[in-house]
């Protein structure tokens, strides 16, 4: 970025409307050579690439638990890296801390501000991050002693101008990835509050984000109400990748376990899958009979399968490489609001409107 | 969402919050005050003088005082003034937060204050775009196309308003220009930041610059992934010995925890696919250090880990980190002195005087890849590996009658609290890095002399 102006600059006389000519052409020039580039290396399709895999077999997976707490729509969960853990938060200003296996509630806190959209569990299983319309995202360390207050422990971390959409711990407790109705992301260091990074170049509000799974670990996906999906380096704030097909806001996006590629749901009803190293999209996962939006995507283990929650109040179970869809699953009474599969791929779990969260296996 | 519908996707309602900006007004009034606000300076800007500047540990020291609070929260409600652009930095101009330090700050001018009713229209800033090309601010030329294309039937119209803003601001004196420009930049840099660091024609070039790759490499990569991994996907494929949530038996996760002494074949296999893998699963980590002693070349994974632990640490741990990890791996003579290339070692070592949480991202990088090319095949041959695969269990499926079913359905075990794993891991490690660590002799013996 260039220095401020020096008043000699200042006095300079431009002729203006040749300058914004020659920059328009420019552009034109360079986009359209972007698509050639990408052109020449456009030499296959996903689903003939798919052609010589095996077709998966019949899907029998059923709700397994149904957690029945919350008094209002269920907005956000998370897993716990001990597989059986989960923490959820709802429109009501509750964030809950459940064991999954045994349905048992170890842990319930009452947020200050009601919808509560965003909430992550630490990689050490000793913290719970949430935020919301209070436009911060606040940590609560966790504790043994079921009777203790954990509000009194609560620690704010990050501060945003507008509504809190989604958050994620790092490979550590000691930072957060936030994005906001503010249209920007920003990482937090959580012992001192401090902003560490923040990322701008949405237009709009940034509703969701992943951290890419890799050895070096720098890198995350956002994706937003501008149809954008910008893939970020974390270390200079820089976008480095943008991709802009989705008719509609992004609900969610997932990275692909091996991180080149990800996997995004949005209003539009359609899931599509964007590779990294190819810089494109090379599928999109819709049906004619599907209308309403995409609220939370996510993979299996193997990548082989992507689960999206719907609007409509089911979740649809895609073949990634063919591009078909599997299975539909019913139950909830009202939409999807988030889903996420389990850190060993054993189940996935889904919240609702309808004030419940179900395990899928 | 149903709270966004009633929004509009651009620029933000501020009818909401009116309320409590009101309030923030009449805070922001009293900082101004000549005799008991924030005290303010001339700065100078090349050869012009920019008047009432004020800076960050005034301001904070100001508003705790005033609001009788900690430093901490009037940080907190400095940075909330500079973040709705009530306040705009002088120097990091990006980065919306008030520092507690010799920062320097202006008060905007109440024009651009949130409140006005005048919502930041899009040909106002057209209008703004062009001023800034005047002069010659190419961070702005981003939206020119955008911009163009929405405003098409009012582009002649921007176009003269921008001559006649122009030449009026020509013809004020070159301190208040400097001051105005400073002032809109600010108010836009919150209303509609720019897009970070490049305009979208330099993007574009970035982006035919980078280096992409055949979709049949790609997709073909993708494939192979899923390949790989098939049977070690529970949903795919059966999970030995029973997926605990179908059948209510937690034993495979028993069977996976961090610390068995013996680990099962599945997991085994999965840290033959990429070292990755092995060094994610912290069990397959230490069968990995176990190789690596007999081998006495532990000191990369040593130094990747201390690298780990200085990326994800937390700020203020961070210079103390760097300087254990020069003494320990860098310095020349050091006790674990890796062997890295003479120019990352020198990037390295000159990046150390000024740590921050990426500077051995580097060496970090030429120590992992060192190892991924040839230490971990060499691990996978060895005789460590070939000996826990042999050993390794291989558990008899589940096999529960409809009455066991309902049995476990309720007895499910509640396993070990994840907070009580955490406190076992620390211990661990902290025997672990008593153990290893090299004692500095020359430490030990000026303090046996102090002692003296």
């Amino acid at each position: 970025m260039r220095s401020p102006p020096t008043p000699e600059m200042a006095t300079q006389e431009v002729p203006l409307n040749e300058t914004l000519a020659h920059l328009k052409t420019e552009s034109e020039t360079l986009k359209s050579k972007l698509e050639e580039e990408r052109a020449k290396l456009h030499d296959v399709e996903l689903h003939q690439v798919a052609e010589k895999v095996e077709g998966l077999g019949q899907f029998v997976m059923k709700t397994r638990r149904t957690l029945k707490g919350h008094g209002n729509k269920v907005l956000c969960m998370d897993w716990c890296k001990d597989k059986r853990r989960i923490v959820s938060s709802s429109q009501d200003g509750k964030v809950i801390v459940w064991d999954a296996f045994t349905t048992n509630k170890e842990h319930a806190v009452t947020m200050p501000c009601t919808w509560v959209m965003a909430c992550a569990y630490a990689p050490s299983g000793c913290a719970v991050a949430c935020g919301g319309l209070d436009n911060k995202c606040s940590v609560y360390p966790l504790s043994l002693d079921k009777n203790e207050n954990l509000a009194a422990k609560k620690k704010s971390v990050a501060m945003h101008t507008n509504y809190l959409s989604a958050c994620s711990f790092t490979n550590s407790d000691m930072q957060i990835l936030t994005s906001s109705g503010d249209g920007t992301c920003a990482l937090w260091d959580v012992e001192s509050g401090q902003l560490l990074q923040s990322f701008h170049g949405h237009a709009a509000d940034v509703l969701c984000l992943d951290l890419a799974p890799s050895e070096t670990g720098n890198t995350f996906v956002s994706g937003g109400c501008d149809k954008k999906a910008n893939v970020w380096d974390m270390r200079s704030g820089q976008c480095i990748q943008s991709f802009e097909t989705h008719e509609s806001d992004i609900n969610s996006v997932r990275y692909y376990p091996s991180g080149d590629a990800f996997a995004s749901g949005s209003d539009d009803a359609t899931c599509r899958l964007y590779d990294l190293r190819a810089d494109r999209e090379v599928a999109i996962y819709s049906k004619d009979s599907i209308i309403f939006g995409v609220s939370s995507v996510d993979f299996s283990l193997s990548g082989r399968l992507l689960f999206g929650g719907y609007n409509d109040y089911t979740i649809n179970v895609w073949d990634v490489l063919k591009g078909t869809r599997v299975s539909i699953l019913f139950g909830h009474e009202n939409r999807v609001s988030t889903l996420r599969v389990s850190p060993d791929g054993t189940a996935f779990c889904t919240g609702s409107w309808d004030h419940t969260l179900r395990i899928w296996a | 969402m149903t709270i966004r519908t009633a929004r509009p996707n651009r620029a933000q309602h501020f009818q909401p919050r009116l309320y409590c900006l009101k309030k923030l007004e009449s805070i922001l009034l009293e900082m101004q005050d000549t005799k008991s606000g924030v005290k303010g300076t001339e700065q100078k800007l090349n050869i012009t003088t920019i008047p009432h500047v004020i800076a960050g540990n005034d301001t904070i020291a100001w508003i705790s005082n005033k609001m009788k609070t900690t430093t901490e929260e009037a940080q907190a409600f400095g940075t909330m003034l500079v973040a709705y652009g009530y306040i705009y930095p002088l120097q990091n101009h990006k980065k919306l937060v008030m520092c507690n330090d010799s920062s320097l700050y202006r008060f905007q001018t109440p024009y651009f204050w949130p409140t006005q009713k005048w919502v930041p229209d899009d040909s106002d800033y057209g209008i703004f775009t062009l001023l800034l090309h005047a002069v010659c601010l190419c961070f702005k030329q981003a939206h020119y196309n955008h911009l163009h294309e929405w405003l098409n039937h009012k582009w002649d119209f921007i176009v003269m308003q921008a001559a006649e803003q122009y030449k009026a601001g020509k013809e004020r004196k070159k301190p208040d220009r400097v001051v105005f420009d400073c002032q809109e930049r600010a108010y836009w840099m919150v209303n509609r930041p720019p897009v970070s660091l490049s305009n979208s024609n330099m993007f574009y070039q970035q982006a035919i610059m980078r280096s992409k790759v055949k979709s049949s490499v790609s997709l073909g990569a993708l494939v192979k992934y899923i390949t790989t991994y098939k049977n070690h996907d529970p949903l795919l494929a059966s999970c030995l010995p029973s997926n605990p949530w179908q059948t209510d038996h937690d034993a495979y996760w028993t069977l996976n925890m961090r610390r068995v002494e013996v680990p099962t074949k599945m997991r085994v296999e999965r840290w033959s696919f990429s070292l990755f893998e092995l060094l994610s699963d912290l069990r397959g980590r230490d069968d990995f250090k176990i190789f690596l002693k007999k081998e006495f070349s532990g000191e990369n994974l040593a130094f990747w880990e201390a690298a780990e632990e200085l990326k994800w640490g937390t700020s203020s741990s961070m210079s103390t980190k760097a300087e254990t990890i020069f003494k320990t791996f860098l310095a020349p003579g050091a006790p674990r002195w890796i062997n890295i290339d003479g120019r990352t070692m020198g990037l390295t070592v000159k990046g150390l005087e000024h740590p921050h949480r990426y500077v051995l991202e580097a060496a970090q990088t030429h120590v992992f890849l060192l190892m991924k090319k040839d230490t971990f095949f060499r691990y996978l041959k060895s005789p460590t590996y070939k000996d826990i695969q042999k050993k390794a269990l291989n558990p008899e499926p589940h096999n529960f009658s409809p009455a066991n079913l309902e049995q476990n359905a309720l007895n499910r075990s509640p396993g070990i609290h994840p907070i009580i794993l955490w406190q076992q891991e620390e211990e661990e490690k902290a025997k672990a890095a008593a153990a290893s660590a090299p004692v500095d002799v020359k430490a030990m013996m000026s303090k046996i002399d102090r002692k003296k």
